[in-house]
């Protein structure tokens, strides 16, 4: 596995992008850019880890509000009694615990069942959480009073989405990565090639359910208040899976294609539309659906080979 | 025409990004207040009820009068910046962190709903925003308070108002009023458990003997074992600490089975003060019991009554309308007093002032008002404050 001279710029290149970005919240009007800012690192952070898991499998999971539930309650709950940075790590790995379990029974099931039992898991995690609170918690892990500002949220939230590109780019120079890409080609050949199937999937399962765990965590203080309802909400998985579908998922930074402008998209409609966001997102999705399926990374991919060949010569 | 589609999409949104980022042009004359709530999603029907028809009643009132009377000598009109924050935390965050830097608001409305109300109280606090909350009902309201300066607290703190009704049912079981044996149910979502919790603590202390206790998911759809279980432990009173959908399902599965007519004390808790739960019920719930509650006989309620019905066009509730409408008279009388539009000096005024509201004089003590209504009753259609905590006037006798 020896780097190539073009991989080491590129990796010079996104830890200097990085770098940039983590002065923004320095730069003037920031509480502002900030609030718009979050939610796209956030599901930039998402959809890219859901990605990870999704795209070469095609297995679509709607678990990710479950992990973030969970990572949310970690931390409302042990704030007390625990250092911050050690309720992320417990966060992560009660997350990749989680996704063990839930892959270990339901991967070996097909594609379809895996999605319904991934909706419903949202769900069943929410219900024991409220059933611990009704019979023993009472109103313990509702409140997170901490001094952290949106900035930290972000330069956490950052340095996460760096971790998750690292682990990703690793993961497809792997062996993993290699199964994987032919798990998802046919999943039979795979199988008779030697590939240990199941075990590959919930690897990459613990990883996307790890860092949605931890992004759960490190969002809890900005909303002080913490309920089920909130902590559990199903629509943050569709959401995500808009997103990556949107920047498209054959490229570990096509979520962040569709993150983007979808904030800015959601931006506009809900500062102008205030009263018909749901419409007009409906709107939008349609579109998005009919005129780019393969996502704006596809797009973008298409273009830059069209660019590259030679004019009048088409691809398509 | 996917690449027609897609230059579309990224010149739609570097025109918008403009649109966002450049503050909006003020007009100097009118003073600019934000307001962000539900208009969509699970607590949409509560802001519609209790939230933006005070809002609207208030402007339309202050804009009647034309407008806040500032050191000028002038009065400046209000307008009023609505998002719909779709009961989604992270959008309400986002929302009022847009009224206060792109919209550049001069006063924002506290959102509705305490899991949002106590998102954005970081941005009141950082952004120097007064916020008068109204429907944020927490028992951290000393924390909150000593954490954030102008962040203020009006509608009561969750163990009053669940203690509301134990007090009331232990002065009755005194007085031979009602026998011992006590069924009490909650809804197994944040706010119920909170109440519950709050009021076993009194029930047990108090002697009751809790013969039929269970929680409920918010999602239930039948709600007749619950009522039958009830009914076969031969209660004396019962008592929920229900939502909207169950407040009105367990109410009329209570006057199916009869077991409303066998109690002494029949309570449900959110939405029981909603004009709707009268006109659901009619006559048949005269004596049953709710949070919150109002003096429906003060003129000033009266007067603040008929002034909603002509201008919203409905009937507020009997709890948090009459004090989200008396959060309002109070920013608008503290701008008046300062005179300004300066937002720390108005902080400082509500802090040390007293105002004259709808719900009677209020003087904010450590950030809070701390007195206010805990439980209520139906009588004749009307609701009528039975219980309170601090000390309100017109407090009525449980028929």
């Amino acid at each position: 596995m020896k780097l190539k001279q073009s991989d080491l710029w590129m990796g010079l290149a996104i830890l200097a992008a990085f770098f940039v970005l983590a002065w923004l919240p320095l730069a003037p009007g920031a509480d502002g850019w900030l609030s718009i800012v979050v939610p796209i690192t956030m599901y930039t952070v998402l959809a890219t880890s859901w990605a990870i898991f999704s795209g070469p499998t095609h297995y679509v999971s709607l678990a990710t509000a479950a992990f973030f539930g969970v990572g949310s309650y970690t931390l409302a709950l042990g704030l007390e009694s625990l250092p911050y940075p050690v309720l992320l790590i417990i966060a992560a790995i009660l997350g990749a615990i989680m996704a063990a379990l839930v892959g270990w029974a339901t991967l070996r099931l097909s594609g379809v069942y895996f999605v319904i039992f991934t909706l419903g898991l949202a769900e069943l995690t929410r219900q024991v959480f409220t059933w611990y609170q009704n019979n023993m918690g009472g109103t313990r892990g509702s409140y997170v009073f901490t001094d952290l500002t949106d900035a930290h949220i972000y330069w956490q939230l950052l340095a996460l989405a760096l971790l998750v590109y690292l682990v990703g780019w690793l993961i497809n120079r792997s062996r993993l990565g290699f199964a994987i890409r032919i798990i998802g080609g046919d999943e039979s050949v795979a199988k008779h090639s030697g590939i240990n199937v199941a075990w590959s999937k919930i690897v990459l399962f613990m990883v996307s359910g790890s860092v949605a765990a931890v992004v759960g965590a490190i969002l809890a203080p900005r909303f002080v208040y913490i309920e089920p309802s909130m902590a559990f909400n199903p629509q943050l998985s569709f959401m995500v899976v808009i997103m990556a579908l949107l920047g498209g998922t054959q490229r570990l930074w096509g979520p962040l294609m569709g993150a983007i402008p979808f904030a800015f998209v959601w931006e506009i409609i809900a500062s102008n539309f205030p009263a018909q966001t749901t419409l007009l997102m409906g709107v939008a999705f349609l579109l998005v659906v009919f005129y780019i399926p393969n996502g704006i990374s596809g797009v973008l991919i298409r273009w830059y080979h069209k660019a590259r060949s030679k004019p009048g010569v088409s691809h398509e | 025409m996917k690449l027609k589609t897609l230059s579309t999409l990224v010149g739609a949104v570097t025109l918008a990004g403009a649109a966002v980022f450049s503050a909006s042009a003020m007009a100097e004359d009118t003073i600019r207040i934000g307001a962000a709530a539900p208009k969509t999603g699970p607590l949409a029907g509560g802001a519609a009820v209790t939230y933006w028809p005070n809002v609207e009643l208030w402007a339309h009132q202050v804009n009647e009068r034309g407008g806040i009377l500032l050191n000028d000598g002038e009065r400046h009109p209000v307008e009023i910046i609505e998002y719909d924050d779709r009961t989604n935390p992270t959008e309400t965050i986002r929302a009022v962190q847009r009224l206060a830097t792109s919209d550049g608001v001069d006063f924002i409305i506290p959102p509705y709903g305490t899991g949002m109300a106590l998102a954005t109280a970081p941005i009141f606090d950082r952004l120097g925003y007064p916020m008068i909350n109204v429907t944020a009902i927490t028992d951290q309201t000393d924390a909150l308070t000593a954490r954030y300066d102008g962040v203020f607290f009006t509608l009561g703190k969750t163990t009053p108002l669940a203690q509301g009704i134990a007090r009331l049912a232990a002065d009755m079981k005194a007085n031979g009023e009602v026998g011992n044996r006590l069924a009490m149910v909650n809804v197994a979502d944040a706010f119920g458990i909170e109440l519950a919790e709050a009021a076993r603590g009194i029930f047990e202390e108090e002697g009751f003997d809790i013969v039929y206790s269970t929680s409920y998911p918010p999602t239930i759809q039948d709600v007749t074992p619950i009522i039958n279980s009830a009914q076969d432990a031969d209660p004396d009173l019962f008592v929920a600490f229900s939502y909207p959908p169950d407040t009105f399902a367990l109410t009329e599965q209570a006057q199916v089975s009869g077991l409303m007519d066998e109690v002494d004390v029949f309570y449900t808790a959110v939405a029981n003060a909603f004009p709707a739960y009268r006109n659901r019920f009619g006559d048949g719930i005269d004596g049953v019991y709710g949070v919150g509650g109002v003096n429906p006989e003060d003129p000033a309620f009266v007067e603040y009554k008929e002034a909603h019905m002509a201008v919203t066009g409905a009937e507020p509730d009997y709890w948090a309308s009459a004090v989200m409408y008396s959060s309002l008279q109070v920013l608008e009388q503290a701008i008046e007093g300062v005179g300004t539009l300066d937002r720390q000096a108005v902080t400082e005024y509500l802090k040390n002032n007293s105002f004259d509201t709808v719900m009677g004089e209020w003087t904010f003590n450590n950030q809070q008002i701390s007195n206010y209504w805990t439980v209520g009753q139906w009588q004749n259609g009307d609701f009528y404050g039975v219980g309170s905590f601090g000390d309100m006037e017109g407090t009525a006798d449980p028929m």
